[in-house]
């Protein structure tokens, strides 16, 4: 068994199906994917993203030190505000993706909320203490994922059940921004981020609330299986599948997040990425013409020769089509070419589209 | 108890159940589906294709998983479920019925568990 959601026993009670991810056991499936799925697209839903990680920095080189953690300008935040961005080795190569949150109820000094992917959280605190250490900053890191659990509501009508839950104004928050909220006697930070597509928050509070806070939302709970369905419609990158250091190592750009790379920061990879902004090879998205499954790791083939491999791929709960992302070179990769994916050794054709596969509504 | 095994029929410890009577149908346990979640993909073999006990003669897939379907009998293939093409989700919502697989033609056998034995390996 991995670590444990602080909500374990809640899942268990309701009947949940765990799986291990990350070097967690979270729940995978409450009451099946479909299901799950079209709640968050039609009305709300609601996930124990607990196996996330949480670093703060804090102190007064925090702005500095977050712009060298990742690949975004998110030293100008103000108070209350959140992006998104990369994380890179000196390569350039993605480690991991991150929210930064800069919170909204800081005191005399900068600080902030990293969420590293599930099981990244150790190292991304090891990394941090040495990039601080390397450029002589002073900001403390600490390691809170064991401190803070999270709740993820996302959906068209999550924007009015959070803020029917809270004091706070949720409804009224534009994307990307972080408020303080009461839920109940919790005192909680309200994010209007996700991994959906959707409208919806992310909620954080202590460890030992968690179980009031999700009790507090009165929804579908949803596993990690739709989770993943509702990230792969809108094209959005699975930290081991889409990059890996060890087993896909990618660029930012291949991975089709430069939106979040700010070159005139510091960090980490920057002079390494200083001409890699036009790669060959870039994330695409495929739709399946014919039947079939394309998953990890499938071959993708033009004119019967391997050109790239699926890194996810499932059918879309949302329009019933098999989707699929993967790396394609340059020549291959036009939005309508037309290629196949060999499922079990058999050519299926499909086309190449740009991704979300379903329109986001989030923004 | 959570799950429904009819007993007349006989079943693989790999989940797959045979009938007793003509026409001998076989097709995927309540069980089964259960444990594979939304089923989006069948792939059959074809009428006349032979059957060896124990051999994969086709593939189930979910929304996250792919599995084999492996043989009760020896034997031919004589009709496919072709519905399941267009709605999979019969494995998931009538398993015993309307989401069979193939029909076969027995030669033999293979080594078949009843109801209750079966019950005792997945409960």
């Amino acid at each position: 068994m991995g670590r444990a959601s602080p909500l374990a026993r809640a899942h268990e009670d309701r009947g949940a199906r765990v799986t291990e991810f990350g070097g967690w056991t979270m729940p995978v499936r409450f009451d099946g994917t479909r299901v799950e799925h079209e709640a968050v697209r039609e009305s709300v839903g609601k996930f124990d993203v607990s196996h996330m990680g949480e670093l703060r920095v804090t102190g007064p080189d925090a702005p500095a030190l977050v712009d060298r953690l990742q690949t975004n300008d998110a030293g100008t935040l103000a108070p209350g505000e959140a992006r998104y961005g990369g994380v890179t080795d000196e390569r350039g190569v993605l480690l991991d993706d991150t929210v930064v949150y800069r919170r909204p109820d800081e005191e005399d000094e900068p600080s902030y909320l990293l969420v590293p992917n599930a099981g990244h959280d150790e190292e991304a605190t090891a990394r941090a203490v040495r990039v601080r250490d390397a450029a002589g900053l002073t900001a403390d890191v600490e390691n809170a994922t064991e401190d803070l659990a999270m709740v993820a509501v996302q959906g068209p009508d999550a924007p009015a059940l959070v803020d029917d839950a809270t004091a706070a104004d949720v409804a009224t928050l534009d994307r990307f921004e972080v408020t303080t909220a009461k839920l109940g006697d919790v005192d909680c930070l309200v994010a209007t981020t996700g991994y959906t597509g959707e409208a919806g928050v992310e909620v954080v509070c202590p460890w030992d609330a968690a179980a009031r806070v999700w009790a507090a939302f009165d929804c579908q709970p949803c596993g990690l299986g739709t989770r993943d369905t509702l990230r792969l419609e809108m094209g959005y990158l699975l930290s081991g599948q889409e990059f890996d250091p060890e087993t896909e190592p990618r660029t930012p750009f291949e991975a089709g997040i430069g939106f979040a790379v700010d070159r005139s920061t510091p960090f980490v990879g920057r002079d390494a990425l200083a001409g890699a902004t036009d790669p060959d090879e870039r994330l695409v998205g495929l739709r399946l013409t014919e039947r079939g499954v394309p998953r990890h790791g499938y071959p993708v083939l033009a004119d019967g020769r391997e050109v790239g491999t699926v890194t996810s791929g499932t059918v879309s709960p949302t329009l019933d089509e098999p989707i699929a992302l993967a790396y394609l070179p340059r020549a291959h990769r036009d939005p309508g070419t037309a290629v196949a994916v060999e499922v079990r050794g058999d050519p299926v054709a499909a086309r190449v589209t740009r991704p979300p596969f379903v329109a986001r509504t989030d923004t | 108890m959570r799950f429904d095994y009819p007993p007349e029929r006989r079943y693989r410890p790999t989940h797959e159940w045979l009938t007793a009577d003509e026409p001998r149908r076989v097709g995927v346990t309540d069980f089964a589906q259960d444990e594979l979640g939304d089923v989006v993909f069948v792939e059959l073999p074809d009428p006349g294709d032979p059957l060896t006990a124990g051999d994969a003669f086709g593939v189930v897939e979910s929304i996250k998983a792919v599995s084999d379907l492996y043989a009760p009998v020896d034997g031919e293939v004589a009709t496919i479920n072709e519905s399941l093409f267009d709605r999979p989700e019969l494995v998931n919502d009538d398993p015993y019925g309307e989401g069979w697989m193939i029909e076969v033609r027995v030669d033999a056998a293979g080594e078949l568990l009843s109801a209750d034995e079966y019950r005792e390996q997945v409960e």
